[in-house]
């Protein structure tokens, strides 16, 4: 147990590694140069200056120099300056990590719990009325852009009916619980949708395959109430397969935040990455992408034990 | 020879059959079919009626439908209803290239990985399991930020629509790839053990020979299965990339890109902002739907069980 946490650890450390060299090569793809910004609010900047500021600032030395160098500072927690933000990166992130995990951890416990009610009630009848509603919606969700959703939920919610506010996280000079409360309505519901259809069909398939095994069988022949036979004999083991995917599923979950807290503006990891995109913040950037993939394969590294905590079959 | 032909029509007739009786199957496949006539349709309104997608008139911004412009104006003065034929024309040919180039990787890699095993086995699916693991639209979103100046081409080709359309194509089949060579390595490692295999081995065939010959058409129907599904994710992410800017520029329109302003606009014109997203909703969805049809009539398990 303990060599196989540390084994994956490792693995996980060393994608985190890889990623993190190829994202530092591709953001200085990106149009613009760190010092564009500094030449431009000085139009007096000669080309001697401007070299100068190169060579201070490294920029003249090779990428691999430039890396090694950058990755050095990042192992001791130094990940550089946020241009757009005029923070350190670390100040710029924590906040936003805390948005999006609040997003992403209600939206995914809405959507378990709902893909579990739907898929087991679809699973008790394949073919039956449930079972088809259920499956036309979970392929509704999973086939319904998330940005257009969240579009659609803006124009019923926010502009025709005035229930909801359309954007950001609380009011000004508000920011009571029930205010914060009202502002993540949209988001989280707009973000468990579109993940609660894939989740669906997990379930359901992999419910329909455990009713059918002989455990199940027997446990009926035992004169086990159907409910108990469902809820504890069958979705037990229905869950093995189901948690793995669900826990995998936390990349796509973040790609689902980014949009969400694109389109309600939530000061989350998903806009602050695009938004730092957009504004060349080459430092917020990148530390803001290896977040993400640090956050998703922390959770990859969950599932396998949650896989061997619910098989006993397997020894890690 | 004629009695092989035989069979090999009769597999296919009787998964066309299973196919027919598919009810969502079928609708999918005539919903798709209306779509792509629907894009099609572009060409004659554009030389018949002579309206162009490109020209904008700023005295007939948000003008209602007419007799002319059967679905309005947009915000530029623009006719809606080509637009959304053409930009269907471009999401789909970017859904299906995309498809085609990420799933010939996927299928390299998997074919690969399961027929060799082994260590090149170990290391690609190291790969491929890292590469499952990220997550894919900010990726996507910083490599269509790429200065494509930076990587040597001509600043006039990096501006131009072309450009747009190929990145595109490129980043999203470098990054989906990852379900199909999967996919293609399990089935794989099942043939591979296969006694015909075996034997076609021991009598000295090549491993390019066995690929092409025993392995991939043996393995063909899960590949297919797995290709439609990818076609509604690359849509998908297409539409997300348009949108955000990252992805088909204007003026050439995508579903994706018509959105961009939408946001703006859904208090002002919520039409435009209803339509392409509707069109790739209902596009994605019968895509799902056909996939899953084909499964159903693939699978000669499904004549037994409802």
């Amino acid at each position: 147990m303990g060599r196989f946490i540390l084994r994956r650890s490792l693995q996980a450390l060393l994608v985190l590694l890889v990623m993190s060299f190829v994202i530092y090569n591709l953001i200085g793809l990106m149009p613009g140069d760190p010092l564009d910004v500094m030449i431009a609010s000085n139009p007096g900047a000669t080309p001697e200056v401007v070299a100068r500021l190169r060579a201070i600032y490294g920029l003249d030395q090779p990428i691999l120099y430039r890396y090694a160098h950058w990755l050095w500072a990042a192992v001791q927690c130094d990940l550089g300056f946020s241009r757009t933000h005029s923070q350190p990166v670390l100040e710029v992130l924590a906040p936003a990590l805390w948005v999006t995990c609040k997003l992403m951890l209600i939206s995914f416990v809405i959507s378990v719990i709902l893909s579990l009610m739907l898929g087991i009630s679809a699973a008790l009848k394949p073919g039956g009325i449930v079972d088809g509603l259920v499956s036309l919606g979970a392929f509704a969700g999973i086939s319904v852009p998330v940005f257009w959703l969240a579009l659609m939920m803006i124009l019923i919610f926010a502009v025709k009916l005035h229930w909801l506010p359309a954007s950001g996280i609380s009011n000004v000079g508000d920011g009571s619980f029930r205010d914060h409360f009202v502002h993540l309505i949209m988001p989280v519901a707009t973000l468990a949708l579109a993940n609660t259809g894939g989740f669906t069909r997990f379930v359901r398939a992999s419910m329909i395959e455990t009713l059918r095994m002989d455990h199940v069988r027997t446990a009926r022949a035992k004169g086990n109430s159907e409910g108990r036979v469902v809820l504890v004999h069958a979705l037990r083991n229905a869950m093995i397969p189901v948690v793995t995917v669900m826990a995998l599923s936390f990349g796509t979950l973040f790609s689902g935040a980014l949009l969400t807290e694109t389109m309600f503006a939530q000061p989350g990891m998903g806009k602050m990455i695009y938004d730092s995109i957009l504004s060349n913040d080459f430092n917020l950037a990148l530390s803001g992408l290896l977040f993400a993939t640090l956050v998703t394969l922390a959770s990859n590294l969950m599932a396998d034990l949650a896989y061997g905590w619910l098989d006993p079959r397997i020894t890690l | 020879m004629s009695e092989f032909a035989d069979v090999a029509i009769g597999v296919w007739t009787l998964r066309w059959r299973r196919f027919r009786r598919h009810r969502t199957g079928m609708a999918s496949l005539f919903i798709l079919g209306v779509l792509v006539a629907f894009v099609l349709a572009a060409f004659p309104l554009q030389y018949f009626m002579g309206i162009d997608p490109d020209v904008t008139d700023l005295f007939a911004r948000f003008d209602p439908p007419s007799a002319q412009h059967l679905l309005g104006m947009d915000e530029a003065g623009r006719d809606v209803l080509i637009r959304l034929m053409i930009g269907g024309q471009i999401s789909l040919l970017v859904g299906v290239l995309a498809t085609l180039v990420g799933g010939i990787i996927g299928v390299l890699v998997g074919v690969a990985a399961g027929y060799f095993g082994g260590r090149l086995d170990g290391v690609l699916m190291r790969f491929t399991d890292g590469m499952i693991a990220l997550p894919l639209l900010p990726l996507l979103i910083v490599l269509g930020a790429i200065d494509l100046t930076k990587l040597g081409f001509s600043s006039d080709f990096a501006h131009s629509g072309a450009a747009g359309f190929w990145r595109i194509v490129v980043i999203i089949s470098i990054v989906d790839w990852t379900a199909i060579a999967r996919l293609v390595r399990a089935a794989t490692l099942q043939i591979r053990e296969r006694d015909y295999v075996r034997a076609a081995r021991a009598s000295g065939g090549s491993a390019l020979y066995m690929m092409g010959t025993h392995i991939l058409p043996n393995i063909a129907t899960p590949i297919i299965v797995s290709f439609t599904l990818t076609v509604g994710r690359v849509i998908l992410f297409e539409s997300v990339l348009s949108f955000l800017g990252f992805g088909v520029v204007p003026p050439t329109p995508s579903w994706g890109n018509m959105l961009n302003n939408a946001q703006e606009l859904v208090t002002t014109a919520p039409a435009l902002a209803v339509y392409p997203g509707l069109l790739i909703f209902v596009t994605v969805i019968a895509v799902n739907f056909l996939g899953d049809g084909l499964q159903h009539a693939f699978d000669p398990r499904s004549e037994r069980t409802p």
